[in-house]
């Protein structure tokens, strides 16, 4: 590798500051910038929607690495400016202010942007999605004790920031379209239990509402739904998921198949161009299929395998996916992918208590688990899953048995 | 600022200063330290950040809660004095603490 070599990284993202200290530590010595359209060095999301919006944490607290790392690393940051196009027959980047950057290793981690709504009314004052920190920091401005939030969107966002908001003191409602929260990611027995804590934490959920216009004079005032329902509104945060930047990789050329398509050592179709993160679709051997993941694991993990295969270690990616989320004095932990179960086991009072593991099987094998307030669960879960062994349903839900016996050395 | 050793399985160590009221994880992170991995950015939900606090000082070091105990249960080598890095808060108390890291953190 020749000292000369100029490794450029897209985006000042979560896998950006994995990526970076990782090329030094695995002995990149050519130049290696950042280039971002944010204003701050590469900071944890997760806190966006609970410590930070809760305000138990400063924007200073949530950064991933403090500046001094990036300098002792040799970093170069660019923030405020926006990739335009990738010119790869010159190897290129191109920025939207003009200028044109040459690489020889170009890493694509920009992440995924929020879905937005087409409805009346969402450009007045006071309506907000959650994705970054600036989001997180217009949105502070808005809270305050008692005053009312409407959250458009069932999901873990929009619930961590009813939790959020609540330990404000404010008064929140959560509006779902489909008929139950967290449809897509949880069994309906997981769901149930969100609902019933949100519920004691005097939250108001209303599933299978739609959200079709939000009105105000100059701030807004309320949200009316299709059944004809209204609700009044201090402030309106929508949380309905996320797309994949992949347009860039798009119009260079590269594959993209519900994210930029990349191989099991992060890269993408073009040898010269990796890619890690929200944006990335990665064959995983775990589930055998394509996968778009959207956590932090994700882009830390394949950023180390994106750093090594720049510097010539080609090493697999093969991790097992994993995901939390905290609401209230609850801490979930997931481990695995639920998608495709037949049968969901119970351990623990999912109906009383604020502690429980939900087991998703299929075939008598483990694909999930969803842990509440369980570490050991979670953790025991991730090797169950690992080894895919058949496992006795019973046992797994015998509260006086520890996970840890169920396990083959 | 407390000062802070830390050795790595294979012996090798490092000495580092950090902010009074930073937790061991982030110091290790700031400072680029092997071994701590930290995939949870510090919210004890991960343990990877597992680490063993030097038998002299153990006494010193406020005890782990019970979300932390259980994780350390389940590490790969547990300890007495396992602790999860991002739950130790160092202090100026802390002035001169050493800490192990074990062999892996998975
Ligand atoms: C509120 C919230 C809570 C979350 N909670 C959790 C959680 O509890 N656990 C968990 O595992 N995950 C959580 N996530 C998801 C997690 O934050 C993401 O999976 C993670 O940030 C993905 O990192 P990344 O490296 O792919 O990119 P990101 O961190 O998304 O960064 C991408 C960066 O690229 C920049 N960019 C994009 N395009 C361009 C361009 N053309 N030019 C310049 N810059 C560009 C973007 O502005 C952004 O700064 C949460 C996310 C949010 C928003
Ligand atoms: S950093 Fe995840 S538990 Fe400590």
């Amino acid at each position: 590798m020749a000292a000369k070599s100029r490794c450029i990284i897209l985006g000042a993202s979560h896998a950006a500051a994995q990526l970076a200290p990782t090329l030094r530590q695995q002995g990149w010595t050519g130049s290696i910038s950042m280039i971002s359209n944010e204003y701050a060095l590469p900071y944890h999301r997760p806190p966006l929607s609970k410590d930070y919006l809760a305000g138990t944490k400063t924007a200073e607290q949530i950064l991933i690495r403090p500046a001094a790392v990036y300098s002792k690393c040799n970093v170069g940051i660019t923030m405020g400016v926006t990739a335009a196009a990738i010119d790869r027959s010159n190897k290129q980047l191109l920025l939207d202010d003009g200028m044109a950057l040459d690489y020889d290793k170009l890493v694509l981690t920009t992440g995924a942007r929020v879905r937005k709504i087409d409805i009346p009314g969402v450009d007045l004052n006071g309506v907000f999605y959650l994705r970054d920190l600036n989001d997180a920091q217009q949105i502070k401005m808005f809270t305050g004790a008692n005053k009312r939030a409407v959250i458009i969107g069932g999901g873990y966002i929009g619930l961590e920031t009813a939790s959020a908001l609540r330990k404000l003191g404010m008064q929140v409602t959560v509006l779902e379209a489909m008929p139950r929260i967290l449809q897509r990611v949880t069994a309906p027995e997981v769901a149930a239990f969100y609902s019933r804590i949100h519920a004691e934490e005097g939250v108001e959920i209303v599933a299978d509402v739609q959200a079709v216009s939000i009105s105000g004079a100059k701030q807004v005032e309320s949200v009316q739904c299709h059944d004809g329902t209204e609700y009044e509104a201090d402030i309106v945060i929508i949380g309905v998921g996320v797309i994949p930047n992949t347009e860039l990789a798009e119009q260079a050329g590269l594959k993209i198949d519900n994210g930029i398509v990349v191989d099991e050592y992060a890269r993408t179709s073009d040898e010269d161009i990796l890619a890690a993160g929200d944006c990335t679709s990665h064959y995983n051997p775990i589930y055998q299929r394509h996968l778009r993941l959207e956590s932090v694991q994700n882009a830390l993990d394949q950023a180390s395998v994106a750093a090594n295969t720049i510097c010539g270690n080609l090493k697999p990616y093969s991790a097992l996916p994993w995901f939390w989320s905290d609401q209230y004095d609850l801490k979930l932990q997931i481990a695995g992918l639920s998608q495709g179960y037949t049968d969901v086991v119970v351990r623990g009072d999912i109906d009383g208590s604020r502690s429980f593991a939900a087991f998703y099987m299929r075939e008598g094998k483990l694909l999930a688990v969803d842990a509440v307030n369980r570490p050991q669960e979670f953790m025991f879960g991730k090797k169950l899953i690992m080894q895919g062994n058949q496992l006795d349903t019973a046992q797994l839900a015998d509260d006086s048995l520890s996970l840890k016996t169920l396990l083959t050395s | 600022m407390p000062r802070v050793t830390y050795i790595q399985a294979d012996g090798q160590s490092q000495e580092v200063n950090l902010e009074a009221g930073s937790s061991l994880m982030q110091g290790a992170v700031d400072n680029m330290i092997d071994g701590i991995v930290a995939e949870c950015g510090g919210s004890c939900s991960c343990a990877t950040c597992h680490c063993y606090i030097d038998a002299d000082w153990i006494d010193r070091v406020e005890p782990a809660e019970e979300m932390e105990t259980d994780l350390l249960d389940c590490v790969s080598e547990p300890k007495d004095n396992s602790r999860l890095s991002c739950q130790v808060k160092v202090s100026d108390d802390l002035d001169g603490l050493v800490v192990h890291l074990p062999t892996t953190q998975f």
